[in-house]
């Protein structure tokens, strides 16, 4: 139950994903009523490293897990609140999901999708070496389901982003969704300024931010597979496109990978913004592409060489 | 960390059926509550965890006021607190109870 | 032990292993039996970045292709991942994401992966190369980390010196070979008085067929949480279904 239970069907539709919390995401994706969540908040499965650094815990440590339907079709979900210490991997919130993960992995009578609402910053520095840990078990795990047939999809259009860990398990799924707002990144802005200078990088100009590692820039380069307005409807509708016919986890998908990582390392690895980076892509009008409304930009992506591909 | 535990007796249960209900986000200026339909019709407990230092007498006055208007009994209440002001406390307490009442 | 003494005694039968002007480390050993040893990773605390992923990653698809079996070394020493605007841009995490996915996939082709932690591992880098590996091991001296804690101290807006007396109490946040070990990151440190061919030998002969990094942290006491709290989660998943079906 969330507090989204009194709106209409339409204007919950409507709601933007990039201001919900995590619940609120998972019942505006989901079929309503249909998700139930394992270890919720009333078994208190709390972060036991918090009270160290005198700062509040949360009953799901910023991670709420279960299985629902989506578009009537059974799948897992995962879904990190990026308000609560900025979504981060950490003992708990990271168990949480592999424990997810493995189920999904070792029994075939489970739903072959799982869904991964990531909004995180990437590793909880107080707990820093747990949730590095829980990122690579988080990263083999995906990896192991993947195997096994399970489609393993990133939705990306949080506050905090998907960086650092949360960055590169997004480039561990199947597939990754994100909106204009997401961003998708390693390196923080902010520490690359601070261990770079801000020539390198200026964290407080917000329209190089989002070029940089923005939502529209990830699908024109091919670093996502498809593009969803802000809303519940945008992503559920982009989650749904993504469903069925998952690229297996083998040796041909990865050789894809190589060439196409190889090729746009060539391509575009000279550009050094985002403008040349999109003017060097065929977009007529880097201006005007990044000011056009979604429905514009998406019918845009569709036409740039390179943005739909399978080698993931 | 500062834990408050609150005690009171109500004129009845709240009403609904939903078995619990959680509310609100740990973060900065705000709070998350966790309301259980777990204790007897006629009490009601609430347990705060804060970091915030000095502020026993406030929570103590806007979950008195909350008990009073709404009668909440039967309910466990459990307060992640990430230094939310009373009016958000109060806020977030009425959106709970009216989950709970709303559920089947 | 400079990077030559480690290859001289982790390969005394022979090998070709170079470190290449943009410090990449890549080549071939022989086993005492004969048997191949396939060799990538970073020297000299080199940052990773994009340019840097593609020729190991190359090299384990490679190694996949040919398919003959053989384990592959990580070796790492790298301060982290490139921390540059254009990397950024290029989608460096996709990258990172590949090289892991590249061992991960080697794994699964019946290559056991060992990574070996010899100088720094941070952070997005240490994801990539490190911590994809079946198993971890480490030479006394090596500092894989997460962050350095000045860096901590800036970010979380804590005084370092709070920071270093609450590491002292648990291993679940500090940089360094300890921390690390107790959470069950690192599964052993090598004795560098000892020849390293033979430990070696041994790590192969151990090495696990599944994850078992969390269970490590549990019996170490270093995560005594994470494993316990996935296998309730993958109860209630599996729970739930058979209660359905009844």
């Amino acid at each position: 139950m969330t507090d989204m239970s009194n709106q209409s069907a339409a204007s919950r539709d409507s709601a933007s994903w990039f201001l919900a919390s995590a619940r609120d995401r998972l019942a505006g994706l989901l079929d309503p009523g249909s998700f139930v969540e394992f270890l919720p908040p009333s078994e208190r499965v709390r972060s036991p490293h918090l009270a160290l650094f005198d700062l509040p815990a949360a009953f799901d440590d910023g991670m709420v897990v279960g299985r629902g339907r989506l578009d009537g079709q059974g799948v897992l979900a995962a879904a990190q609140e990026g308000q609560f210490m900025g979504g981060t991997f950490a003992e708990v919130s990271g168990a949480k999901l592999i424990g997810l993960l493995r189920a999904a992995r070792d029994n075939p009578d489970l739903p072959r999708t799982v869904l991964l609402l990531l909004d995180s910053g990437g590793v909880r520095l107080q707990e820093a070496n747990a949730g590095e840990l829980a990122v690579a078990e988080v990263m083999r795990a995906i990896i192991e389901a993947r195997s096994a047939g399970v489609a393993v999809i990133a939705l990306v259009g949080g506050r905090a982003g998907a960086f650092g860990g949360a960055g590169l398990t997004a480039a561990t799924c199947s597939r990754i969704v994100i909106s204009e707002q997401g961003r998708l990144g390693v390196t923080g802005p902010e520490v690359i300024e601070t261990n770079q200078g801000v020539e390198e990088f200026d964290s407080q100009d917000k329209a190089l931010v989002w070029g940089v590692t923005g939502g529209r820039t990830r699908r024109l380069i091919g670093g996502s597979d498809a593009y969803a307005l802000d809303t519940m409807a945008g992503f559920r509708e982009a989650a749904v496109s993504l469903l069925g016919n998952p690229s297996p986890f083998d040796l041909r998908t990865l050789q894809a990978e190589q060439d196409r990582l190889a090729a746009r390392q060539q391509r575009l690895g000279a550009c050094d913004s985002p403008a040349a980076l999109w003017a060097t892509l065929g977009v007529p009008d880097p201006g005007a592409a990044r000011d056009m409304d979604d429905e514009a930009f998406a019918a845009l992506a569709a036409t740039v060489k390179g943005t739909d591909h399978d080698a993931r | 960390m500062v834990t408050i535990t609150l005690r009171y007796t109500t004129r009845g249960p709240a009403s609904g059926h939903a078995p619990s209900a959680i509310v609100g986000v740990v973060a900065s200026g705000n709070l998350e509550v966790l309301l259980e339909r777990a204790l007897p019709d006629t009490v009601c407990a609430v347990e705060i965890a804060t970091p915030v230092r000095g502020y026993d007498e406030v929570w103590q006055a806007v979950v008195a006021d909350f008990v009073e208007r709404t009668s909440p009994g039967g309910l466990h209440i459990s307060i992640n607190d990430g230094g939310a002001r009373p009016d958000t406390v109060a806020l977030r307490l009425m959106q709970g109870i009216r989950m709970m009442e709303a559920g089947r | 032990m400079t990077l030559d003494e480690i290859l001289a005694s982790l390969l005394p039968a022979g090998h070709d292993v170079l470190v290449r002007p943009d410090r990449l480390i890549l080549g071939t050993g022989r086993r005492r039996d004969g048997g191949a040893v396939h060799v990538i990773g970073i020297a000299d605390g080199e940052p990773l970045g994009t340019a840097g992923v593609l020729p190991l990653a190359e090299r384990v698809l490679r190694v996949i292709a040919a398919g003959d079996g053989a384990p592959i070394l990580v070796m790492v020493d790298t301060r982290g991942q490139r921390m540059a605007r254009r990397d950024e841009m290029l989608g460096l995490n996709e990258y990172l994401a590949h090289l892991a996915k590249c061992l991960l996939l080697a794994s699964r082709h019946g290559h056991r992966t060992i990574g070996l932690n010899y100088g720094k591992a941070a952070a997005g880098a240490f994801l990539a190369t490190a911590l994809a590996t079946d198993v971890l091991v480490a030479l006394p001296g090596a500092e894989p980390a997460v962050m350095d804690l000045p860096s901590m101290a800036r970010v979380t807006k804590l005084p370092e010196d709070r920071l270093r007396a609450l590491s002292r109490t648990t291993p679940v946040f500090a940089p360094g070979l300890a921390s690390m070990t107790e959470v069950g990151a690192v599964a052993e440190i090598w004795d560098p008085q000892r020849p390293l061919d033979a430990q070696f030998e041994a790590t192969l002969a151990n090495v696990p067929d599944q994850d078992v990094r969390d269970a490590l942290g549990a019996e170490r006491g270093g995560r005594r949480l994470a494993l316990d709290v996935a296998r309730r989660v993958a109860a209630q998943a599996t729970g739930r279904l058979h209660a359905a079906a009844s």
